[in-house]
C-alpha cells in the first residue's frame, strides 16, 4: 500500500494548548468494525463529512488540496479530542427528542402484528442509520440553527411516523410541525443525502414527514412552513426552477442515493420527493432533459418512459428507494450506476 | 462509589436484553459499555435469528438441527429450552418495534439458512443485528430507569471474601476517572474473543474482556477449542459475506468451476453446517483447487437481482467497497474465516456461572447451546433467550440479597497497574499493535481450521512469548482523556488469556468434533470424548476438568447432510 500524506487536526484538552494540525504519512486506521457498519468513525475528510473506514485514500488523496487529505474532527458538534465530537450532546439529545420509541395503541396481539409488507421496507431505509453523525456534521440548517433538530433524528422520527403499528403518528407529526427547530428548519440543501454511508437520504424523509403532516392530516403549523411549503411549490410551477432541478440529477444520477436502475419505479419516487421539480417539468420551463438526464444515463427513450410513468399516475407516491429492484428490472443498459462515494 | 441491583457489562444484544428484563422485574439496573450502546459489534449481524414460529414448523425440529449442528457437544435441556423461548422471544421483539420481513400475508416472512430443516430464520434485510440492537436501544432510551454508562471500560471484577460478586471497577473513557461500581449481581454481556484472529470477521472491540476477567477471578470456562470459521469471509480483511447468500441459493465453486459441496454434504450442499462448509473449501485450496489468493468462489449472481437489492444488500455494499466486485454480476472469493467463540464463561440455562452472583449471557458465555458448533442465525436467539433469562434471574437474586460493602482498595490496585502501563519507557518494550498482530497470524496459522499436535504447541509457545513481551508493551498517549492506547494495553492482556486457552483447550481434545478438526486424530470419539473442557485459572495457568454433556432425547449419531 502507497504512503498518503495525512493532515490530521489535534486537539488534546489536557494539554491547555488549541488544537493543531499535524501531518502524518500513514495509514487510516478505522475504529471498530472497519466495515462501515458501527458509526463510529465519523469525520471529515478534505471538508466531506464521512466514514473513515469505508474511504479509500488514494481516492482522498487525489481530490486533497496540495495532495495532503485533511481530516478534521465532524462539524456542528464539540471535540473532545482529536477526531472525537460529543456525539451525546448533539445527535443523541436530538434522537431523544422526537420519542424515538414505538407507542402502539393498547395490548399487542397474541402473534405478529400484520401489516404491508411494503411499510417494513419502507421504515428499513431510517432503520439503516448508523448513527455516524456524518448528515449532523454537514447539515447547513444545523450551522445556522443549532436547535434544528436535524436530518438524523427527523430520519428516525419518519422510522415511527411511517410505521403502521405506531398509534401517534398525527401527535408526533404535530409536534413535529409546530417546533420552529422541526420539519421546516430544513433548506433542501441535499448534504445530508449527500454524506449519508447507507443511502438513508435524510432529507427525504423530512420531506416525507412534510407531505404527511400537510395532506394526510392538514397540519398546519404556527411556523407557517406548509404556507412556506405551497408558495415555494406554486412559484415553481409557473417559473420552474432550474437551479434546483439540477441538483436532483447530481444528487440522485450520481448515485449517492441510488445505484440502481432508473427506471419507472425509480421515477415515481423521484416524482413524489420532489414534486417541485416535476411541476416544474409539466410546466415545460425545466425539460427532462436538462432536469434528469446524466452523463450516465443516455437512453433517451428510458427517460420519456420514465416520464410517461410519471404523467400516468394521480397519487402520491411513497415507495422508496432504499431497495431498487423490479421484477422488470431493466438491462445493463439502462443503469444509472454511480460509485457511491466510500 | 456507584450502586445499583444488577449490573450489566456489556451492550450488545445479550446485555441489553438481560437490562430490560431486570428492570422489568423491578431491579435498579446499571448498564455498562466499553462503546456506546449501538455501536456493539450485535449489529453486524446481517443474516436473521432463528424460530420454529410456523405452525407447520416446530421447536423440536429446530432443537434437534441444533444439537446435530453442534456434533453433540450441545446440552440438550439448554438448546430445549433456547428453542422452546424463540417463537415468543421473536414476537416480543416484533411487538416492540423491530421492521421484521413481511411475506405478502403482512405476516413475518422467513429465509433459509445452513444447518436447518426448514426456513426458519426471520429478517431484516441484512441489518438483522442492527435492527434489533437499535430496538432495544429505543427501549434503554425509554426506560430512564436503567441507568447507562456509556463510554466506560471495565478494568477487572471484584470478589468479595466469600467469593461472592459484589461489582466491578470501571474506566470512564472521557476523562479517565477510575470508579468502583458496587451491585448485588453482575451480568457479563462482553461479547467473543474475534480478535485474537487475524483476519476475522469480528470488529476490533471483540477483544474477549469478559471471558478474560471471569477466568481471572475464578470462574471456569467451557469449549474454549470450540472456534468457528465462517465459510464466506473476503480473504485480507476478513469480512463477512453473509450465510444469508447461500440461504438464498448462492453456490460455491471451485476454481476448476466445480460446484464442490457435491462431494462432501451431497443432501444440504452449501447449507450444510458451517465446520462442514469450511472444512470443505479448506481442502479444495490446500488440495491446490483454489484460487492463487487462497479462496474459492460464491455465485450470488444465481440469485435474482431485485432478491438481492431487497434481502442482501449490505454485502452489495460489502463488494463494491471492500472488493470492487459487483457481486450480482460476478462471483466473489472467498475463504473460512474466524467469526465465533463457541466457547466461554460456563453457565447454567439462568446464565449463572460457578461464582455466586455473577452471570453471563450472550457470546461472552458458554450455557452451552452452540456446541462443537453454532448454526447461523442461532447467536442472535442465544443472546436475547438467555439475556433475557439471566435479567430475570438476577432481578430475582438481588431482592433477596443486601447491596454489598466494598472497600475501596480495588480501585487504588487497578489505578496503580494502570500508572505502572503509563509510566513505561516508550523506547523499551514492543507496541500493542505489533504483539497482537503475530497473534492473530499465530492463531489463524495453527489454530484453524485444521489442526494438529505441532501446530499448536508452536501456537502455545509463542502465545506465552506474547504474554512476557506485554508485560512491557509500551504506549504512546499518557493522558486520561479518551486514552485509546492504554485501553489496547488492557485488551491485549485479555486478549492474551483468551489465547491460552483457546490453545490449552484444543491440544486437550484428543478427537475431531464440529469446529475442532485434529488431523493427528481425525474422527469423533464419542467414548472418550462426549464431554465439556473446562478451564479454571491454577496460578498463572489454566487447569483442565471436564464436565459431562447433558444428553435429553437425541442420542449422538453420525453426523451427515
Ligand atoms: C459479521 C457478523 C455477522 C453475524 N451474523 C449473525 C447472524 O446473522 N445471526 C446470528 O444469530 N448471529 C450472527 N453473528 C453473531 C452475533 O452477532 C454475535 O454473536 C452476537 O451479536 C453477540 O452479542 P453479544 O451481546 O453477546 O455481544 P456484543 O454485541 O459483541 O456486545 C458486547 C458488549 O460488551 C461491551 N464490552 C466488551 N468489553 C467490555 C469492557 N471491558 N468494558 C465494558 N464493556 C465492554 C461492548 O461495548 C459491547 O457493548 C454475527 C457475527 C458477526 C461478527
Ligand atoms: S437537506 Fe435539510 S436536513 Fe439535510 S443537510 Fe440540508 S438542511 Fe440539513
Ligand atoms: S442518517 Fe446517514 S449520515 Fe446520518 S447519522 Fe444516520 S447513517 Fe450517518
Ligand atoms: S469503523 Fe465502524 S463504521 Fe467505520
Amino acid at each position: 500500500m502507497p504512503d498518503y500524506s495525512l493532515k490530521i487536526r489535534r486537539y488534546n484538552p489536557e494539554s491547555g494548548q488549541p488544537a493543531y494540525w499535524q501531518q502524518f504519512d500513514v495509514d487510516l486506521a478505522g475504529c471498530s468494525c472497519q466495515a462501515a457498519i458501527c458509526g463510529s468513525c465519523g469525520v471529515r475528510i478534505n471538508g466531506m463529512s464521512r466514514l473513515a473506514c469505508n474511504t479509500k485514500l488514494g481516492e482522498a488523496a487525489e481530490d486533497a488540496p496540495n495532495g495532503a487529505i485533511v481530516v478534521e474532527p465532524m462539524g456542528n458538534m464539540p471535540v473532545l479530542k482529536d477526531l472525537i465530537v460529543d456525539m451525546d450532546a448533539v445527535h443523541w439529545k436530538k434522537v431523544q427528542r422526537v420519542v424515538p420509541w414505538l407507542l402502539p395503541e393498547g395490548d399487542p396481539p397474541d402473534r405478529e402484528y400484520i401489516v404491508d409488507p411494503e411499510s417494513m421496507i419502507d421504515i428499513t431505509q431510517s432503520m439503516a442509520c448508523i448513527h455516524c453523525g456524518a448528515c449532523v456534521s454537514a447539515c447547513l440548517s444545523m450551522e445556522v440553527d443549532p436547535e434544528f433538530i436535524g436530518p438524523a433524528a427527523l430520519a428516525k422520527a419518519y422510522r415511527f411516523v411511517g410505521d403502521p403499528r405506531d398509534a401517534f403518528t398525527e401527535d408526533r407529526l404535530l409536534d413535529l410541525a409546530e417546533d420552529p427547530h422541526g420539519i421546516y428548519d430544513c433548506t433542501h440543501c441535499f448534504a445530508c443525502i449527500e454524506v449519508c454511508p447507507k443511502d438513508v437520504a435524510p432529507m427525504n424523509q423530512i420531506m416525507r414527514l412534510r407531505r404527511r403532516a400537510t395532506s394526510d392530516y392538514g397540519i398546519k403549523d404556527g411556523n407557517n412552513g406548509y404556507g412556506h411549503e405551497k408558495a415555494f411549490s406554486d412559484l415553481i410551477e409557473k417559473y420552474g426552477l432550474l437551479s434546483e432541478a439540477q441538483l436532483l440529477p447530481k444528487s440522485y444520477g450520481d448515485g449517492s442515493l441510488i445505484r440502481a436502475q432508473v427506471k419507472p419505479a425509480a421515477l415515481k419516487e423521484l416524482t413524489a420527493k420532489l414534486p417541485t421539480v416535476i411541476r416544474g417539468l409539466r410546466s415545460g420551463k425545466v425539460s427532462p432533459k436538462t432536469a434528469l438526464i446524466h452523463r450516465k444515463l443516455k437512453d433517451q427513450d428510458q427517460i420519456r418512459r420514465m416520464y410517461k410513468e410519471v404523467e400516468s399516475h394521480e397519487d402520491r407516491l411513497e415507495l422508496n428507494l432504499y431497495i431498487v429492484g423490479d421484477s422488470d428490472a431493466e438491462e445493463e443498459g439502462t443503469m444509472a450506476e454511480g460509485g457511491q462515494e466510500g | 462509589m456507584l450502586a445499583h441491583d444488577v449490573l450489566v457489562i456489556g451492550a450488545g444484544l445479550a446485555g441489553q436484553r438481560a437490562a430490560l428484563a431486570a428492570a422489568e422485574d423491578g431491579a435498579a439496573v446499571g448498564i455498562l459499555s466499553k462503546v456506546h450502546p449501538v455501536r456493539s459489534h450485535s449489529n453486524a449481524a446481517q443474516g436473521g435469528i432463528n424460530a420454529a414460529l410456523n405452525p407447520e414448523d416446530s421447536w423440536e425440529s429446530h432443537a434437534y438441527d441444533t444439537v446435530k449442528g453442534s456434533d453433540y457437544l450441545g446440552d440438550q435441556d439448554a438448546i430445549e429450552i433456547m428453542c422452546r423461548e424463540a417463537p415468543a422471544e421473536i414476537l416480543a421483539l416484533e411487538h416492540l418495534g423491530v421492521t421484521f420481513h413481511r411475506n405478502e400475508q403482512g405476516r413475518l416472512g422467513t429465509r433459509a439458512f445452513g444447518g436447518a430443516s426448514a426456513a426458519r430464520t426471520y429478517y431484516v434485510a441484512d441489518i438483522t443485528g442492527q435492527a434489533i440492537l437499535h430496538v432495544l436501544y429505543e427501549q434503554l432510551m425509554k426506560h430512564s430507569e436503567v441507568y447507562r454508562y456509556e463510554e466506560w471500560f471495565t478494568t477487572s471484577l471484584v470478589r468479595d471474601g466469600d467469593g461472592h460478586i459484589v461489582g466491578c471497577v470501571a474506566r470512564n473513557i472521557r476523562d479517565g476517572a477510575m470508579e468502583l461500581f458496587a451491585a448485588k449481581c453482575v451480568i457479563l454481556a462482553c461479547g467473543g474473543n474475534g480478535q485474537i484472529y487475524n483476519p476475522t470477521t469480528n470488529a476490533l472491540i471483540c477483544t474477549g474482556d469478559g471471558i478474560a476477567m471471569a477466568y481471572r477471578i475464578g470462574a471456569p470456562l467451557m469449549d474454549m477449542e470450540m472456534v468457528q470459521y465462517h465459510p464466506t469471509t473476503l480473504a485480507g480483511n476478513g469480512l463477512l459475506v453473509t450465510e444469508g447468500a447461500r440461504g438464498e441459493g448462492a453456490h460455491l465453486y471451485n476454481a476448476q468451476g466445480e460446484r464442490f459441496m457435491e462431494k462432501y454434504a451431497p443432501n444440504k450442499m452449501e447449507l450444510a453446517s458451517r465446520d462442514v462448509v469450511s472444512r470443505a473449501e479448506q481442502t479444495e485450496i490446500n488440495e491446490g483447487r483454489g484460487f492463487p489468493d487462497g479462496t474459492v468462489a460464491l455465485d450470488i449472481t444465481k440469485v435474482p437481482r431485485k432478491r438481492i437489492h431487497e434481502a442482501l444488500r449490505e454485502i452489495v455494499n460489502v463488494g463494491r467497497d471492500f472488493a470492487g466486485v459487483d457481486i450480482t454480476r460476478e462471483p466473489i472469493h472467498i475463504k473460512p474465516g474466524n467469526h465465533y467463540t463457541m466457547g466461554g464463561v460456563k453457565t447454567d440455562v439462568d446464565g449463572r456461572t460457578d461464582i455466586p452472583g455473577l452471570y453471563a449471557a450472550g457470546e461472552v458465555a458458554c450455557v452451552s447451546v452452540h456446541g462443537g458448533n453454532r448454526l447461523g442465525a442461532n447467536s442472535l436467539l442465544d443472546t436475547l433467550v438467555f439475556g433475557r433469562r439471566s435479567g430475570k434471574h438476577a432481578a430475582e437474586h438481588a431482592r433477596n440479597h443486601k447491596l454489598p460493602q466494598v472497600s475501596n482498595t480495588v480501585v487504588d490496585d487497578e489505578e496503580r497497574g494502570i500508572r505502572e502501563i503509563v509510566g513505561r519507557d516508550s523506547g523499551n518494550g514492543r507496541r500493542v499493535a505489533q504483539i497482537r498482530e503475530e497473534l492473530g497470524r499465530v492463531m489463524d496459522e495453527h489454530v484453524a481450521v485444521f489442526r494438529d499436535e505441532d501446530g499448536l504447541l508452536k501456537a502455545g509457545e509463542t502465545v506465552q512469548r506474547l504474554k512476557e513481551e506485554a508485560r512491557n508493551v509500551t504506549i504512546d498517549d499518557k493522558g486520561t482523556v479518551f486514552n485509546q492506547d492504554l485501553l489496547g494495553a488492557i485488551e491485549l492482556g485479555f486478549m492474551l488469556d483468551n489465547a491460552e486457552c483457546v490453545v490449552v483447550a484444543a491440544l486437550e481434545r484428543k478427537e475431531s468434533r464440529g469446529a475442532q478438526f485434529r488431523t493427528d486424530y481425525p474422527e469423533r470419539d464419542d467414548d472418550d470424548w462426549l464431554k465439556h473442557i473446562d478451564l479454571s485459572l491454577d496460578g498463572d495457568r489454566p487447569a483442565v476438568t471436564y464436565s459431562e454433556v447433558t444428553l435429553t432425547q437425541w442420542e449422538p449419531e453420525e453426523r451427515k447432510y
